[in-house]
């Protein structure tokens, strides 16, 4: 077989196995916190650093190392293979895993639900699964790996299974989850194009007609589509995501959400070979329909995780809109301008990874110190929690968009493809565009209004509860982990060329063209092809310190006036108090008033005689009543139905298997 | 880069600095004569800043770090706008590293640390200015984008200077794309800086003021620093304006003396018939309920996206 | 772009201007300032045809252009004022749709209105490249607008509006109608503004309002 071992795979190999060792070494102690939840996390973190500096040493050499290890069933070896894609994503899952499992080993306590050993070994074998899915190099490997991911992450999710919606939310994730696969299984079935050949290396080599193709691409985007929280297949991710414990949801989002991201780039742009450029309408329609919905919903919660939830969802929205142009483009003959939307496409995978996590690690720790999830019993954290509050700040600003943080640089880089739009050779592609685009901008801006209200209303003004006012900030390792991501945020941010250069093997790999480095500086991004445009952010964010330093310095100088401490002023109206700032829902209000038909609100309002006014609303997704729920319905008839045959008496099943055997030889005769 | 570019770059900062106040001081003015009043001094503005930074500043005892610097920060970046848009030389160093996209992003940060500076103290008025800020905000720039890529796709940039050195340069002539777009940017530009049909700047009638009630709880040089950033905003984006639709008088080349003697009446001159323009069209509309705000801005970017559509459809 | 020439820059700018007119009804409110926007409206038409005229040398468009002035900037304007003053109706009440949603309908209407005139623009030579997309656009949003509005004033308005949509496509595809068909035309306009002035002060002597709802009460009861 092979005499050298390829060492950068063996090695990624080696570490995903050290992972599951470490989730099994949970075992040896599952009741112990200090052990299986400080010491082997901790471990599990170190193994993610490994595993990140493997993948990225692969990524800035470019090369593809194969491996073939004889496991599993006879004449079924296991195929991997790490290119510069994969190593891209498993650079993600070990980068934002590090920071995640060591907030991880400061987070977990007793009385979670699971014991703690035996949730270090699902969490393990998630990121394990994940790694796999990422190296697999065969639909086999892929598939199990898949399901491994999805089963480990749906125990994760139903960590405090004694809570019945949260069984209920990892039911309904299990279920959709499990469409999903199915629809990828189909699909592998269609891309091995008769060969009956399993391997991705011959998925390549088959010809598929025109026709078939768009059915596998339709099939990868249904499959990878439910994984990703693309409307309409998004109905699990806002209950799934808050469920689970705050590293499995900032694992969730920041991590498992890619790993569908890579799989519709890996039979998208790779096994289908040269897409065809209308493929492309549908993840690019369906990313901006997500973009908005997502970021609608998540301006009217109330509950800071499901917040979070449905900004993943407008995320996963801008991404595969940039996987949707990347198509149009690579199929017009735009190689260099696919290579630039790819480009932004990849950078916000990883940048959303980072302030994702950063965000939802976040409220594990507003979670832990308040035990309070319901934003409009927050408030004033940002006195009492200053460590959280300050690099969630980070991630907020991130997650808007602003510049010089990283969250810019991907929505730059997405708006400057989408100004290549205009020269398509399809008139009609070309009139979609700007509305494209201007769904694109509509859901930036919406994300800063959904920002402002997660940070205002948490970190911001006064206390809404007394309880508040016990609120610790948090441990030492969870210190490290936020800490960790907050400083990924602004490296992303401030060093781009360094990252599109690294990106620029994935490109070249996907398709076919690097992005031109036009810039001569090394602090300056300059990557569209053809046009002066630049952008740098160290300079930007040197040119804004200098500023506001000489601001503060003149100031200082000159008007040496002293600072007093009052009581608030608003207005003179001395008796305010905390419970006259605005609710989350008050925050939320204009959108909720603006967009009223995405929305089906159920309120009760207090009539003006109440002794206890109680205001309360409920704003459920019309996508259950319209779409959910007859398919619910119809699901229960069919199965009704089928359970006509079910007679109880063994004499009628034993003629049920007869007259099958009968009808399979008939048939098995005639052809 | 030669030096003299840095100087311009220094010179436009530091003339957006002191020609701000007076931007302000001229607009009352013209509103004051349109509707009768007398007028005010020219420099009431600066003098209102000098008073409020010789106070004492008073801050409310639960406000955070945050509160202290937000004023810096939105002051900052109002400035350094000042520097990326090209009123009078197109040769500027930042805007290398500062494109017209990063300008909005700019504009956004200033927005967003307003408006979490606006909810830190918890009163009832700030985070209710905030709260429709941001609902301000989140139609107002998108619009201004789409505008501003209206003018990139002309001149397939979108560097600001680059976009004005082509639309000055007389190769594009008149394109019906741009009257849709400038009609949407008046209508952001009234939004974003708390004009009348939006917002009433002299009312300290709560139910209505969006950027009164931000800045309630600032007092003494915070306040004049918030003030001062305010008139920043309105005067970077009557700049926008001039880059985008009348970039006439912008020296394209090395600026000299000789480029500076255009540039510099040019810009006055503008000026002038700008804060006329505004002063006019703020005395005759009226203050609009505050729920009717999306539905203007929707309009506005609305226009924007159709002016995308026309240049898309008429290649012009 | 520098090779396109000034004329058809110029009407290139008056067409934008049209649908750029046409949006703005469509996001209005008060009938007075909708009939402002329905003159500048004719404004623009008839600065469109005097430079048709110009480029084309077709004498009879300088007869039209000023028939569109006399009629569209001033007779039916002035009328229509008038009309507002005496029916004192100067606001119309809430549209059947927001604005913003009537302004994206309105959007998608013109994407569907271009795609439409493609092959038309493609055939016909003498066509601004647009302009036939544009007049579309401008019927059709007339014809979206007289849907939206409840007021019987804006309805008119939205019909005269419609009309200069028809004015301005048949102008950019063939210059002009024949000189016949257009009096005839204007005459129609002419007469249907007048009956209908009848016609709004017998609808209101009968209901006291201008809305036209009431009229939904005159159906037979089953």
């Amino acid at each position: 077989m092979i005499t050298t071992l390829p060492p950068l795979l063996t090695g990624c190999v080696a570490l995903l196995c050290a992972w599951v060792l470490v989730g099994l070494a949970g075992l040896l102690r599952p009741g112990s916190v200090r052990f299986a939840g400080r010491t082997l996390f901790t471990l599990g973190a170190v193994l993610g650093l490994g595993l990140a500096v493997l993948a990225g040493a692969s990524l800035l050499s470019g090369g593809t190392e194969r491996l073939i290890l004889p496991l599993g069933l006879p004449n079924l070896p296991v195929h991997l293979r790490l290119d510069p894609l994969s190593s891209l994503f498993l650079f993600l899952l070990g980068a934002s895993s590090f920071g995640i499992s060591v907030f991880a080993g400061g987070y977990f306590r007793q009385g979670e639900g699971t014991l703690p050993g035996l949730l270090c070994l699902q969490y393990h074998l998630f990121l394990a699964s994940m790694g796999g899915v990422l190296l697999a190099n065969d639909a086999y490997g892929f598939l199990v790996a898949w399901e491994v991911m999805t089963l480990s992450s749906y125990f994760l999710v139903t960590t405090q299974h004694r809570i019945p919606e949260i069984r209920r939310a990892g039911f309904l994730y299990l279920l959709m989850a499990h469409v999903g696969a199915l629809c990828l299984l189909l699909c592998f079935g269609v891309l091995q194009g008769g060969s009956w050949l399993f391997t991705f290396h011959a998925m390549r080599a088959a010809h598929l007609s025109p026709g078939w193709a768009a059915v596998a691409f339709l099939l990868a985007l249904i499959g990878f589509g439910a994984k990703a929280g693309l409307v309409p297949l998004h109905v699990w991710l806002p209950d799934a995501h808050p469920a689970a414990p705050s590293p499995v949801s900032a694992l969730m989002s920041g991590v498992m959400l890619k790993t569908a991201v890579y799989g519709m780039l890996r039979v998208g742009l790779d096994l289908l070979g040269r897409p065809l450029w209308w493929w492309g309408l549908a993840p690019l329609i369906l990313g901006l329909l997500t973009i908005f919905y997502g970021v609608v919903f998540a301006a009217v919660q109330t509950d800071m995780k499901r917040l979070l939830a449905y900004s993943s969802i407008e995320n996963m929205g801008l991404v595969f809109a940039g996987i949707g142009l990347t198509i149009v483009f690579a199929g017009s003959g735009m190689p260099a301008v696919a290579a630039l939307a790819l480009l932004a496409t990849l950078y916000h995978c990883l940048n959303h990874s980072f302030m994702k996590s950063l965000l939802f690690l976040g409220t594990g720790s507003v979670l832990h110190a308040t035990g309070e999830r319901n934003l409009g019993r927050l408030g004033g954290l940002i006195h009492r929690m200053p460590w959280v509050a300050w690099l969630t700040l980070i991630g907020t600003l991130a997650i808007a968009g602003l510049p010089p943080l990283n969250g810019f640089v991907s929505e730059w880089l997405l708006l400057q493809s989408f100004l290549f739009a205009g020269q398509l050779p399809h008139a009609f592609v070309n009139l979609l565009i700007p509305m494209g685009m201007a769904l694109v901008v509509l859901g930036a801006a919406l994300a800063g209004y959904v920002m402002v209200k997660f940070y205002g209303i948490i970190f911001l003004g006064q206390p809404r509860e007394t309880s508040l006012a016990h609120a610790h900030d948090c441990g030492r390792l969870e210190r490290i982990g936020l800490l960790w991501l907050a400083l990924g945020c602004l490296a992303l941010g401030l060093f781009p060329l360094q990252v599109v250069h690294a990106l620029g093997a994935v490109t070249g790999q996907l398709v076919g063209a690097a992005v031109p480095q036009a810039s001569a500086h090394w602090w300056l991004l300059a990557p569209v092809p053809g046009r002066s445009v630049s952008y740098g952010p160290l300079v930007f964010l040197t040119a804004t310190a200098a500023v506001v330093l000489l601001t503060v310095f003149v100031v200082r100088l000159i008007y040496r006036q002293r600072v007093r401490r009052g009581p608030a002023w608003d207005c003179g109206f001395g008796a305010a108090t905390a419970r006259m700032q605005d609710t989350a829902e008050g925050f939320g209000q204009p959108i909720r008033h603006l967009f009223q038909p995405f929305f089906e609100i159920e309120r009760e309002l207090p009539e003006p005689a109440d002794r206890t006014p109680r205001y309360r609303i409920a704003i459920r997704e019309r996508i259950w009543r319209l779409a959910y729920e007859p398919l619910a319905r119809a699901v229960g008839r069919l199965a009704n139905a089928a359970a006509r045959i079910q007679q109880g008496r063994i004499s009628v099943y034993l003629l049920y298997s007869f007259v099958t055997l009968l009808v399979l030889l008939a048939v098995a005769l005639i052809s | 880069m030669k030096p003299v570019d840095w100087i311009t770059q220094v010179l436009e900062m530091a003339a957006a600095l002191a020609a701000a106040p007076v931007f302000l001081g001229w607009l009352n003015q013209c509103r004051a004569w349109l509707q009768n009043r007398r007028a005010p001094s020219l420099w009431l503005p600066y003098r209102n800043l000098h008073k409020l930074f010789h106070k004492e500043a008073v801050i409310a005892e639960n406000a955070s770090p945050l509160f202290r610097i937000a004023p810096y920060v939105v002051f900052g970046a109002m400035v350094l706008a000042a520097g990326i848009i090209p009123s009078m030389g197109t040769r500027l160093p930042l805007v290398v590293s500062a494109d017209a996209i990063a300008l909005v992003g700019l504009f956004a940060a200033a927005r967003m640390f307003m408006t979490l500076a606006a909810m830190d103290v918890g009163t009832a008025f700030g985070t209710l200015g905030a709260r429709r800020e941001m609902m301000v905000g989140f139609l107002a720039e998108p619009a201004l984008l789409m505008v501003i890529f209206v003018a990139s796709l002309i001149s397939s940039s979108t560097a600001l200077p680059v976009i004005t050195a082509h639309l000055a340069s007389g190769h594009v002539g008149l394109s019906p794309s741009l009257a849709f777009s400038a009609v949407a940017f008046i209508l952001v530009l009234l939004a974003e800086n708390a004009r009348i049909p939006v917002d009433n700047p002299a009312t300290h009638l709560e139910l209505t003021m969006i950027h009164e009630a931000m800045v309630l709880e600032y007092s003494a040089r915070h306040l004049a620093l918030m003030e001062w950033a305010a008139q920043l905003k309105l005067f970077n984006y009557v700049c926008i304006g001039f880059a985008l639709f009348f970039p006439w008088g912008v020296a394209t080349g090395h600026i000299g003396p000789a480029g500076l003697l255009v540039a510099i009446p040019a810009l006055a001159v503008k000026l002038a018939a700008a804060g006329l323009g505004l002063a006019v069209i703020e005395t005759v509309s009226a203050k609009m309920r505050v729920m009717r705000i999306p539905e203007f801005l929707g309009t506005a970017f609305l226009f924007a996206v159709l002016g995308l559509l026309v240049h898309v459809l008429l290649k012009a | 772009m520098t090779h396109i020439p000034l004329a058809q820059q110029l009407l290139d700018t008056c067409a934008a201007l049209l649908l750029l007119l046409s949006f703005a009804m469509l996001s209005q409110r008060r009938v007075v300032t909708l009939v402002n926007l329905y003159a500048a409206q004719g404004a623009v038409l008839a600065a469109a045809t005097l430079l048709l005229a110009w480029r084309t040398g077709e004498d009879h468009l300088y007869v039209s252009a000023a028939l569109t002035i006399a009629l569209k900037v001033l007779f039916l304007p002035w009328l229509l004022h008038r009309l507002i003053r005496r029916l004192e109706v100067y606001w119309d009440t809430e549209p059947l749709l927001n604005v913003s949603g009537n302004m994206l309908v309105g959007l998608v209407i013109v994407v569907f209105a271009f795609s439409l005139a493609q092959p038309i623009t493609l055939l016909a030579s003498t066509a601004t490249r647009g302009a036939i997309g544009i007049a579309v656009s401008v019927v059709l949003l007339a014809f979206l607008m007289m849907i939206t509005r409840r007021k019987a004033m804006s309805q008119v308005v939205g019909f005269l509006s419609m009309e200069n949509g028809v004015f301005f496509g048949a102008m950019s595809a063939s210059y002009g109608m024949p000189m016949v068909v257009e009096l005839g035309v204007a005459l129609d306009v002419l007469v249907a503004v007048l009956v209908m002035g009848v016609f709004f002060f017998q609808i209101r002597e009968r209901f006291d309002s201008l809305d036209l709802h009431h009229l939904e009460t005159l159906k037979e009861h089953e």
